[in-house]
């Protein structure tokens, strides 16, 4: 590898000499290992190593973006892309002030899951196969495991310069069940923040995942209709990250008008008992850092307090257009692109309710878990549940085809009327955004009630 | 690249070696104006060893690597699959045009007026729109060496345009959208900017739909977001191999209405999803997938098709991995029914032009239940207005199993699928009302 510190170095004593109205720089290096079986067979294995790094400048309003795996004539790089910017640029640059920070954060290396020796992963991956495997009627099953290290150095013309790195563990693991023409799956997805004994363990589960494919073969399909649906932490926590979550990323808003009133400050969203955050100072999450790729220190955010809207995401940009403080939230997924405000660890709060007294007066509704996706549209959202039950008569009844809840978000927010005191973090998936994906996240909630829910089915 | 390749044959049976490069420079629109003007260079290098009868791999973005390259592929080969293939000796290829000097040529102020055109003419129609566009154009290179001497070298250009404009009243909000791509540059921007003026106009109104089974048009787009996605999954040789494909053991059978015809097609001039090659080094050809109805083919790789005991379709593709089945462009037949005749037909139905979340469903048995982002109600043979709150619940393999119409208006929808509109009987709609 090429040392990006002593490039950075080079890089910081040359962005001085131009004359734009911000630049900024991104130099990475990483090492990925990744091990995939489809069914019995190893299907993918592999390692990368990569380094490569932008530059992105603001002259009048506008950016200019430059990115590159060769490191070599970094000053024609600058040059481009504060040409490109002056090319663009039409008004005024508006940039949220930051006080100049330099810092190292860096832990300590014998944590990097790449150094961990490959025969580990695999047999790790041959011991879920193998459970997932002893379940009858398996048509196939896949299984996925990737890990990655990165240190990224941030340096801009304030004179910002930030070295932080990360590791990421993502694993994916999915039973596919069939009988006649009937096909059905059941996926787990997990992650951590570089810790391989996270991913460890996990037999049981994965064996009730295995299962479950095979008891979707002769389950149900839910009745098209509305519902009361009690969500659990995990695909609650998706709702909040697709549904609210992207709502409060200023950069859809902050030149939107129509949006803004939409998102005013002080509206009411939700009962008094909603909070939602967002929060990368939580320890040891896949969303938690100390700085974000502006190099603004990362804080805690409440985006809604007692069903009021009191708070959005930003980047430095995104706060100035709109008079606010910057929150730390833009985040690239590499070196490739620019950073745009994104979510860190979005979860709502708990309340007081236990599991017992949020479905006991549900005479028919849906009891939907875990999840296989979510997106979003601004006001409408679907996510899927990957496991899915019928309520009836306050208790948990048969299990159903996996099912697809759909809504408008204002009205499904106004519409939670009981939250959990059961909050757990999710850490599986990723999120995209901008053709950004998947960007590591985490996000969470206790289980919560949602009355009027409409449910896709038959 | 012959270093490294050289490097590997010392300690591997085989070897190959996958080069690609490319630049791309895009200028990009917010909120009506011009935002960001990106340049992106990419270079990588992956190396496919077999030793030992097993194959390993590894990438890098750093050319000078090569030792450390071919450590890592080794490393991973102790563990790989048994490799079930050969790697493709010299051939020829077919002749493809891909390639379009004038791509390279094109100055970013000619791309910004393109740009700003697009965005008014969709302003001069809705005032209040706010619209995100980018024009790009992009130079890339390929070339593919193995030890048995195979060699492959392709450069594509390729050109693309598109828009997505947001209208929002209160919380109501409408979107709407288009793009264009080729491997030649776009001169003009009306192709795009009339398909989202259709779009205006036809959701001028809202309209809801009662929640029952209604007859539906799938519109191009339509088509795209909420049907292809389970049949490149179905047609996938590697889908088949395992036996999850719902199609996997009905080659020859009709499955489908015997009016829908399917191929994939990696061999059409100046699309961005042709080449002469795919990432092996396999010949691009074109596969007949449905055949009036019946299941024609389906799509392999080397490895694939070697355990399936067949031939390489040429759809063995890298997405930052090994290579493996997928498709390149697939092409739905156009039928002979303008899309006029269809909506005139239908009493009582629906119209959708864009599905939100349809690939979330249990995509293997072909179930899809999807938001209608962006779709029309019909009364009485005529597009009465824009629906919201609908949801849709169908089967793919149902769905198409009896067609009504197939529209004469095929088009591309992105670079990898072009289709007619499909009409289809019933589907079932839940819907808020």
């Amino acid at each position: 590898m090429p040392f990006i510190e002593a490039i950075g170095q080079q890089l910081a004593e040359m962005l001085k000499k131009y004359s734009a109205d911000y630049i900024e720089a991104h130099l990475e290096e990483s090492q990925t290992s990744h091990i995939a079986y489809r069914g019995r067979e190893l299907d993918s294995i592999g390692r990368a190593t990569a380094t490569g790094g932008n530059i992105r400048a603001m002259v009048k309003g506008a950016w200019g973006f430059v990115s590159f795996n060769d490191l070599n004539e970094l000053a024609n790089k600058v040059e481009l892309a504060v040409k490109q910017a002056q090319l663009a640029g039409r008004e005024q640059s508006q940039l949220a002030p930051v006080t100049p920070v330099v810092d190292a954060v860096l832990t300590e290396t014998d944590r990097n899951p790449v150094a961990i020796p490959l025969a580990k992963k695999k047999q790790l991956l041959d011991e879920y196969n193998d459970v997932i495997w002893q379940t009858p009627k398996l048509q196939t099953s896949i299984a996925g495991y990737g890990d990655s290290y990165k240190k990224v150095i941030f340096l801009n013309s304030s004179g910002s310069y930030i070295e932080q790195d990360r590791m990421d563990i993502a694993l994916r693991l999915a039973a596919v069940a069939t009988e006649g023409n009937e096909v059905q799956q059941a996926v787990m997805s997990l992650g951590s923040r570089g810790d391989f004994t996270e991913v460890q363990g996990l037999h049981h589960q994965v064996e009730k995942m295995a299962q479950r494919s095979v008891e979707l073969l002769s389950a149900p399909q839910v009745k098209g209709k509305e519902y009361t649906v009690v969500l659990d932490p995990v695909l609650a926590g998706v709702f909040a990250h697709e549904a609210f979550g992207h709502l409060s990323e200023s950069d859809f808003v902050y030149e939107n008008d129509r949006l803004r009133e939409v998102m005013t400050l002080g509206k009411q969203f939700g009962g008094k008992l909603l909070n939602i955050i967002d929060d990368p100072t939580m320890p040891r999450l896949r969303g938690s850092y100390k700085y974000d790729d502006e190099g603004v220190p990362a804080k805690k955010t409440y985006l809604i307090r007692e069903g009021k809207l009191v708070g959005r995401l930003h980047s430095r940009e995104t706060a100035a257009k709109m008079g606010e403080k910057p929150t730390g939230n833009a985040r690239a997924i590499n070196y490739r692109f620019p950073p745009i405000v994104r979510m860190s660890n979005t979860y709502i709060e708990p309340d007081s309710a236990s599991f017992e007294d949020i479905i006991s007066d549900i005479k028919e509704g849906v009891y939907a878990r875990n999840w296989y996706g979510g997106t979003t549209s601004m006001e409408m959202f679907t996510f899927s549940a990957g496991e899915a039950y019928m309520i009836r008569n306050g208790k948990i009844a048969e299990l159903l085809r996996p099912v697809v809840l759909t809504g408008n978000v204002f009205t499904t927010l106004m519409n939670i009327d009981a939250i959990g005191n059961d909050l757990e973090m999710n850490q599986g998936g990723g999120c995209g955004k901008g053709g950004q994906v998947p960007l590591p996240v985490s996000n969470g909630s206790p289980h919560i009630r949602i009355r009027h829910c409409l449910v896709g089915g038959k | 690249m012959e270093d490294i390749l050289a490097r590997a044959k010392k300690i591997a049976e085989e070897a190959e070696v996958f080069m690609v490069a490319s630049e791309e420079t895009s200028v990009q629109f917010e909120t009506n104006r011009l935002k960001h003007i990106h340049s992106i260079q990419r270079s990588s290098v992956a190396l496919r060893v077999i030793q030992h009868g097993k194959i390993g791999y590894a990438t890098t973005t750093e050319p000078d690597n090569r030792q450390e390259l071919v450590n890592m592929a080794v490393e991973t080969a102790r563990f790989g699959m048994p490799a079930r293939f050969e790697f493709p000796s010299l051939t020829t290829y077919p002749s493809i045009e891909v390639f379009d000097a004038n791509v390279g040529a094109v100055p970013i102020e000619t791309m910004i007026n393109l740009g700003e055109e697009l965005i008014a003419t969709i302003k001069s129609h809705t005032p209040d729109i706010i619209c995100e566009a980018g024009v790009a154009r992009a130079d890339a290179s390929v070339r593919i060496i193995n030890s048995r001497g195979g060699e492959a070298n392709y450069r594509e250009s390729i050109f693309s345009l598109g828009v997505e404009g947001s209208l929002i009243r209160d919380t109501d909000m409408l979107f709407v959208g288009d793009s264009e791509t080729s491997c030649q540059p776009l001169t003009e921007s009306k192709k795009v900017a009339e398909i989202v003026l259709q779009q205006l106009e036809f959701a001028q109104n809202q309209a809801s739909v009662p929640g029952k089974l209604l007859p539906v048009v799938f519109t191009p787009r339509g088509v795209a977001s909420a049907l292809i996605t389970p049949l490149m999954i179905a047609f996938n040789g590697k889908t088949v191999l395992e036996g999850a494909s719902p199609i996997g053991n009905r080659l020859g059978e009709p499955v489908f209405d015997p009016k829908l015809w399917l191929w994939d097609d990696p061999t059409i001039a100046y699309r961005p999803a042709s080449r002469p090659c795919d990432d092996e080094g396999t010949p691009s050809q074109r596969t007949s997938l449905i055949e009036g109805g019946k299941v024609a083919h389906f799509l392999y790789d080397l490895q694939t098709a070697a355990l399936a005991h067949t031939q390489s379709t040429g759809n063995g593709d890298r997405n930052g991995g090994l290579p493996s089945p997928s498709a390149t462009a697939f092409v739905i037949a156009p039928g002979t029914t303008t899309f006029d005749e269809m909506v005139s037909d239908i009493k009582e139905g629906l119209v959708i032009e864009q599905l939100m979340g349809a690939e979330q469903g249990n995509i293997l048995s072909g179930d899809f239940s999807g938001n209608v982002l962006l779709g029309y109600k019909v009364e009485g043979g005529k597009i009465v207005g824009r629906v919201k709150d609908t949801m849709v619940t169908g089967n793919v393999y149902q769905l198409l199993k009896e067609i009504t119409a197939i529209g004469s208006d095929d088009q591309w929808v992105g670079s990898s699928i072009k289709t007619p509109s499909l009409y289809c009987p019933r589907l079932s709609v839940a819907s808020r009302g």
